[in-house]
């Protein structure tokens, strides 16, 4: 193969990372089973939902750089305001993770791009994992990973990660994108209604003002737009505005600290 | 900025009244529909769909009005009679290496340095006999209980569980989800507690909470599977004792999803009243086991870590039961005063004042309860029963039997009250402490803490005076 850059698994030894890397996606889909693949951990895997409510951490080295992986609890959005979506969706938008990998069940396409599409819309450091190939072919569905990608605008990596295929490919994009080798033009949810669409576009266009620089704010207008309590606290005690110091790679205190008395 | 934020703020909200109250539903609909869009254009399905059909025609069984409890017992049944009949023979052979070799050994090795009687008391008879009893009492049962379950559940077999008691629950005036948190609980009941936060509404998660004492955890199958197999499988013809003994366990984990549905709707019809949450449950498809990953990962993951922390909780409840049968207050030892203070209880609820003091012992870990149980008779017992002192050997069924019935003065009622108050009983400290954290409010915790040990004595003294009414004891 190509310049296989070496994995090794660092467990839960993960001191001084270089890059931190968000594990999302659907309840069962295998999360569980990359985060293993990944950080030679043996997080118990199951295929129902609840299995994750909290975080685990592990790290890997790969090339030169090393990798913080924290994997979020399985949900099908991030919207509602549960308590495991609400970690997960703390985490992609405060922790600023340097790459969130969405895993998505390539069976269940469909019901799974919803949550993509959303992780898309807050961040566009996205990889997409597309996992279960094995089980889609045995069900005589061929997903073309490549239309998906144009379509998404971000990679997407074909794995089987049960058998352990796809993980160097996965490694591979996580590695880019982190280092910013590639750039990612992530697809954002057209809105059909005209009057909704250019609601979001003022509010939008206020977040910005007020926000100047805010790697998301079509996305904090939508959400404050449908009333979303705690997005309307981050605006008005201004821990938003915190986002736009992009540099710093890690999670930020506070933040952090409300994140671990949830775990 | 703050006015910035302030006006921003208020925009928003006139122009979300502007639209209606379907903002949310427009929004979603924006992205239902390009999610489909794009899975359409990449998606393509050829031939046959085989294997959906055979998920299909399973489920079709597994699921079924009529036919999802009857395969669940049997699956119940299944893997605790493979557990019990297996378990037997390795339990024996670790009980003669634990109990009687190395037991000896170390005596020989103690008299050899001229180590003193009181330490080597401490030591060997207490915390080395309670720690080589927890293993050999659950390592074997666990060894196999536990791949077995794992299997099960690596299968996908577990959802479907949830999914057939999902419609009881809804009667019951709680979440679906509360099925999914329940199952959880069999294996530990802490992690059963957590897994309550993807239940959304605070009310119906106060009552996954409460009743999640009810699925009995990895510390209590090692309880019931001995108490089944030594007193009721040994009532039953040699050739169904397996079979009844699996049985009797199966009835006790029965019982424990009846009253976890009895307290449910007990709590939502008055305390924690309130409209029941909709949700949908995702019924996965089945994929077959990787055998030997989930027996490997199953060993180590679950069985040595529950044995562990068996075995550090064993060791310094070791020390505690020594000590406390060796330290004299007058002419009774410590041991001595609790047991026969908590005796007539005990015994009016068909226990006795041993087993309630080794529940006391136990609270930090529902694990050691049988070798706490078993000492504490050897000890304790012999006194009553004016026997010679001594220790007990080895673990063969029919001698912890003996020791149980003609020292302790068990009957089978005591045996079938016992794994009632293994099912009904205070959460363990590990427990409550994550109740508290989840809850951050005494009273609920409190009442988690203390209605089920209430309802344990309910149960076991209504058993125990209807026996008695009816003349069995």
């Amino acid at each position: 193969m190509y310049n296989g850059a070496q994995l090794t698994r660092l467990g839960i030894n993960m001191t001084d990372w270089d890059f931190v890397v968000a594990l999302a996606g659907n309840p069962n889909t295998g999360k569980s089973t990359v985060f293993n693949a990944l950080t030679g951990l043996r997080q118990h895997t199951g295929n129902w939902p609840g299995k994750t409510v909290v975080r685990a951490e592990g790290g890997f080295l790969y090339g030169d750089k090393r990798y913080k992986l924290v994997d979020l609890p399985g949900t099908y959005s991030l919207l509602s305001t549960s308590a495991d979506e609400e970690v997960a969706r703390d985490f992609i938008l405060f922790g600023q993770p340097s790459v969130t990998i969405v895993v998505v069940d390539a069976t269940r396409l469909e019901r799974n791009l919803n949550l993509a599409l959303q992780v898309l819309e807050i961040t566009d450091r996205v990889v997409i994992a597309l996992n279960l190939m094995d089980e889609a072919k045995r069900h005589g569905l061929r997903v073309d990973e490549r239309r998906l990608a144009r379509d998404l605008g971000v990679p997407v990596v074909p794995m089987a990660a049960r058998q352990g295929e796809g993980v160097q490919d996965l490694l591979k994009a996580v590695a880019e994108v982190a280092s910013g080798a590639a750039v990612t033009r992530p697809h954002r949810v057209r809105q059909r209604d005209p009057q909704v669409e250019q609601a979001i576009n003022q509010i939008a266009g206020q977040v910005e003002r007020a926000f100047p620089g805010l790697p998301n704010a079509r996305w904090v207008a939508l959400r404050l737009l449908d009333g979303d309590e705690s997005i309307e606290q981050a605006v008005r005690e201004g821990t938003l505005g915190q986002l736009v110091q992009q540099k710093s790679p890690e999670p930020l205190p506070a933040i952090r600290l409300e994140l671990e008395a949830v775990s | 900025m703050a006015a910035n934020t302030d006006q921003l703020l208020a925009n928003a909200r006139n122009l979300r009244a502007a639209a209606g109250s379907d903002y949310h539903d427009t929004l979603m609909a924006s992205i239902y529909a390009d999610a489909e869009q794009i899975a359409e254009r990449a998606v393509t399905v050829e031939g046959q769909r085989g294997r959906f059909d055979f998920d299909r025609t399973l489920d079709r069984i597994l699921t079924s009005k009529m036919w999802g409890f009857p395969a669940m017992l049997a699956l119940l049944m299944g893997v605790f009679w493979l557990t019990i009949a297996g378990a037997n023979v390795p339990s024996q052979m670790l009980g003669t290496l634990l109990l009687e070799h190395g037991y000896n050994a170390l005596h020989q090795l103690a008299a050899a340095i001229n180590m003193p009687a009181w330490l080597s008391g401490l030591l060997i008879d207490g915390v080395y006999l309670a720690t080589a009893w927890v293993i050999a009492v659950m390592l074997p049962p666990m060894a196999i209980f536990f791949p077995l379950f794992t299997l099960l559940e690596d299968f996908g077999y577990l959802p479907r569980v949830a999914f057939n008691l999902d419609r009881l629950f809804h009667r019951a005036g709680a979440h679906g989800k509360q099925s999914l948190s329940m199952v959880m609980g069999y294996g530990c009941n802490a992690a059963g507690v957590v897994a309550t936060r993807i239940i959304e509404s605070p009310r119906e998660r106060l009552i996954a909470i409460i009743t999640n004492n009810f699925s009995i955890c990895n510390g209590r199958w090692p309880t019931l599977i001995l108490m089944g197999t030594i007193f009721i499988g040994a009532a039953a013809p040699p050739l169904l004792a397996s079979f009844v003994a699996a049985g009797s366990v199966v009835a006790v984990a029965v019982i424990g999803i009846v009253v976890t549905l009895l307290v449910s709707a007990f709590l939502s019809r008055t305390w924690l009243k309130g409209e029941t949450s909709t949700f949908s449950l995702e019924l996965p498809p089945y994929r077959p086991p990787r055998i030997w990953q989930t027996v490997y990962t199953s060993l180590i993951d679950r069985t040595l870590i529950v044995l562990w922390r068996a075995v550090t909780m064993a060791a310094p409840a070791g020390a505690v039961i020594w000590l406390s049968s060796n330290i004299y207050i007058g002419d009774m030892s410590i041991a001595g005063h609790m047991v026969q203070w908590l005796n007539p209880f005990g015994l009016l609820i068909g226990l006795n004042g041993i087993i309630l003091f080794a529940y006391i012992v136990a609270i930090p870990a529902n694990e050691i309860i049988v070798p706490t149980i078993l000492m504490l008779t050897m000890t304790l017992g012999t006194a009553a029963a004016g026997a010679q002192a001594g220790v007990m050997l080895e673990l063969e069924d029919a001698q912890v039997y003996g020791v149980l019935t003609q020292l302790g003065g068990w009957t089978l009622l005591t045996a079938v009250n016992l794994m009632l108050f293994s099912l009904l009983h205070n959460p363990c400290s590990t427990t409550i402490l994550t109740i508290w954290n989840e809850t951050k409010n005494l009273k609920w915790t409190a009442v988690a803490t203390l209605l089920p040990l209430g309802l344990g004595f309910a149960v076991t003294f209504a058993t125990a005076t209807i026996a008695r009414m009816l003349g069995w004891v």
